[in-house]
């Protein structure tokens, strides 16, 4: 930017509409966070089904949208951070919501070594490679007698009602602890989801966030300008795993039931994922929140029809991708130039013309 | 003689894996696609042969024979009409889309087949073995071994004898040119999916006459093909069939110590030579 053209330049990321889009979210949210004041305790545990889909789906459009790393393994980071909950509850007596931080950092820890692995592998081969690593934890931990082996194991009775800060909401609402406990993992879903989307906001409008693009869109042109890929790709996705792992046993917290097979289900915790964010629109921050509404409505819709309702979503999934591979959101923001979440940098201004006659 | 039995147990078993990978390894020597709904259809292809078996009363080897061409025309009519509208330089199209097909399979065939574990019965084969010295071997796995040295001799003899084969190498280079000299990529394909359906429903009967099987076993068994085809190095059949063998021997080893490692070891082998030799035992193709 020391160039002696950019005074007439300017880079942004600002759109018309985008400060207008971040009110009408503000007041969404402090609308949610208000959301169990005046709606049942069934909405609140759908609420928070919808929100921690959304945290798991945002990460993984984060890998593949931006980062261009498919991966088929984020069960992985979900059953080892609700594994690690688990363990810090029944073994070590923490209050659950402290073991849902160690949860986090667990599935952060997991993934440098698994990083190792999958980096080796390139596209498609990286996509299986997370596979095989969850496959891999998955087996492990059903070896674990201590907790439950291939059975699995249930949270002490009671533990989710002793958690930080659930005496206080039941208290101040005057209602009983497990309904307490449901509106305490809600608001911490919420939070999550907050703290999640504003990350992944602010890094795509970052540096660094341009330089992920730049290396998705062209790696060797990326690297001739000094984008280190290998880096910004790990850092990507030891992210998503944090936040992945965070989920995972947030979502255990309040199931306090778990298996290997449910904690690792690629059905529940990868392709749901993976649909929401197809149907959404991938690469965006948008498609993920409206995938998951069209996830939410379908499962209300087809719940009673089994495993229908997993093959509806699998040929909806197809069908997005080879006709409107921007997802939803892509055809709506095509027609009509609106972003929410705008990370796109628009060049704006005029070149002096003078200077140009002057400088060539 | 316990350690002799278990080893050629699993070399054997590794036959079988090899048999998975073929296919896989096939498609993505000619057109770096890896089809994620490749154990599904391994599955498919099973009950393909069970319905046959079960309705006509046909013995399996027959009813492979009879459900060949049939996948065949599966699979060349999938890579027709669908997978080629999702190649090019995005990894992410046919990834998605194959996940979403194997997605769609294995629930397909939960509705059509319920969750219910089966097994094409292939009578007194099943039971049947032959004592070489100190060691019986059971004649399905000894069969089955045979079989996948079988293809890979196929294959590789179409891919380097054949005007097809030659098509083949031509458009895995370099498709534009390929074109220019009269080659239709898309029928090429078309042609090399159709083929891989072929060795996936022998792989097909082996898995449906050795063992059980259910709707939703098609994702691990990609995963064993995947393992093989990595560890064997990229465009290399042999190396295949190797890499098959590692994942057998040290599945049969895991599980003579202890029966719940017998997965768990083929995925830390697969793990360890990825670390020791990146790019697989025996690589061919540049990629």
């Amino acid at each position: 930017m020391s160039d002696h053209l950019s005074s007439s330049w300017t880079v942004s990321a600002h759109t018309r509409g985008s400060s207008a889009s971040m009110l009408v979210i503000l007041a969404l949210v402090t609308l949610a966070v208000a959301a169990p004041l005046f709606v049942s305790r069934s909405v609140v545990q759908d609420l928070f089904f919808i929100l921690t889909m959304l945290v798991l789906a945002q990460c993984w459009n984060l890998l593949a949208g931006y980062a261009g790393l498919v991966s088929v393994g984020q069960q992985a980071f979900v059953g080892f951070g609700a594994y690690t909950m688990f363990a810090g509850v029944s073994l070590l007596g923490m209050d659950p919501m402290a073991a849902i931080m160690l949860g986090g950092l667990a599935a952060l820890a997991l993934s440098v070594p698994t990083a190792f692995f999958v980096f080796r592998l390139q596209g498609a081969y990286f996509a299986i490679g997370t596979w095989v690593i969850a496959e891999i934890v998955r087996l492990s931990l059903a070896q674990w007698k201590a907790l439950g082996g291939g059975t699995g194991t249930s949270l002490p009775s009671g533990a989710t009602r002793d958690m930080f800060g659930v005496r206080f909401v039941a208290d101040l609402l005057g209602m009983r602890g497990p309904q307490a406990a449901d509106i305490v993992c809600y608001w911490l879903a919420l939070l999550l989801a907050v703290v999640t989307i504003g990350s992944i906001y602010k890094l795509l409008r970052s540096k660094q966030g341009l330089g992920l693009a730049a290396v998705r869109d062209n790696r060797e042109a990326a690297c001739s300008v000094g984008v280190d890929p290998l880096w910004t790709k790990s850092f990507v996705y030891l992210v998503a795993a944090l936040a992945t792992g965070l989920t995972g046993a947030l979502i255990y917290v309040q199931k306090a039931r778990i298996s290997p097979d449910a904690a690792f289900s690629v059905p529940d915790w990868t392709a749901y994922v993976i649909f929401i964010a197809v149907i959404g629109g991938i690469g965006t921050i948008e498609g993920p929140i409206i995938g998951v509404i069209v996830f939410y409505i379908l499962q209300s819709l087809l719940a009673d029809y089994g495993s229908w309702y997993l093959l509806i979503l699998g040929l909806i999934g197809i069908l997005i991708m080879l006709f409107a591979p921007h997802g939803l959101w892509g055809l709506f923001a095509d027609r009509t130039g609106i972003q929410l979440f705008p990370v796109r940098r628009i060049l704006a201004g005029q070149p002096r013309t003078k200077d140009i006659k002057g400088s060539d | 003689m316990n350690w002799l039995d278990t080893i050629i147990q699993g070399i054997l078993l590794g036959g079988l894996y090899a048999l998975f990978a073929a296919g896989l390894s096939l498609v993505f020597g000619i057109m770096r696609l890896v089809n994620l709904a490749h154990g599904d259809l391994i599955v498919l292809a099973a009950f393909l042969i069970l319905l046959l078996v079960s309705t006509l009363g046909l013995n399996p080897f027959i009813a492979a024979a009879v459900a060949l061409p049939m996948m065949f025309a599966l699979g060349w009519a999938l890579q027709f009409l669908v997978l080629n509208r999702t190649l090019g330089n995005d990894i992410l199209p046919p990834l998605l889309v194959t996940f979403g097909l194997s997605v769609v399979i294995q629930n397909g065939l939960l509705e059509g087949f319920s969750a219910d574990s089966r097994r094409i019965s292939a009578s007194a084969l099943e039971t049947a073995s032959l004592k070489i010295g100190p060691v019986s071997i059971g004649t399905m796995p000894l069969l089955t071994f045979l079989s996948a040295v079988g293809v890979i001799i196929a294959l590789n003899l179409v891919f380097y004898r054949t005007s097809l084969g030659r098509a083949f190498r031509a458009t895995s280079d370099d498709s534009a040119t390929a074109g220019l000299m009269g080659i239709r990529a898309e029928r090429i394909f078309a042609t090399a999916t159709g083929l891989a359906m072929m060795v996936v429903t022998i792989a097909a009967l082996y898995l449906g006459t050795r063992a059980n099987f259910d709707p939703t076993m098609g994702p691990a068994r990609l995963i064993y093909a995947f393992e093989a085809v990595i560890l064997g190095g990229l465009g290399s059949f042999w190396g295949t069939l190797a890499g098959g063998i590692i994942i057998g021997v040290a599945q049969t080893v895991g599980a003579a110590i202890n029966p719940e490692w017998q997965i768990l070891a083929g995925h830390i082998a697969f793990l360890v030579v990825l670390v020791v030799r990146p790019r697989g035992l025996f690589p061919r193709a540049v990629d």
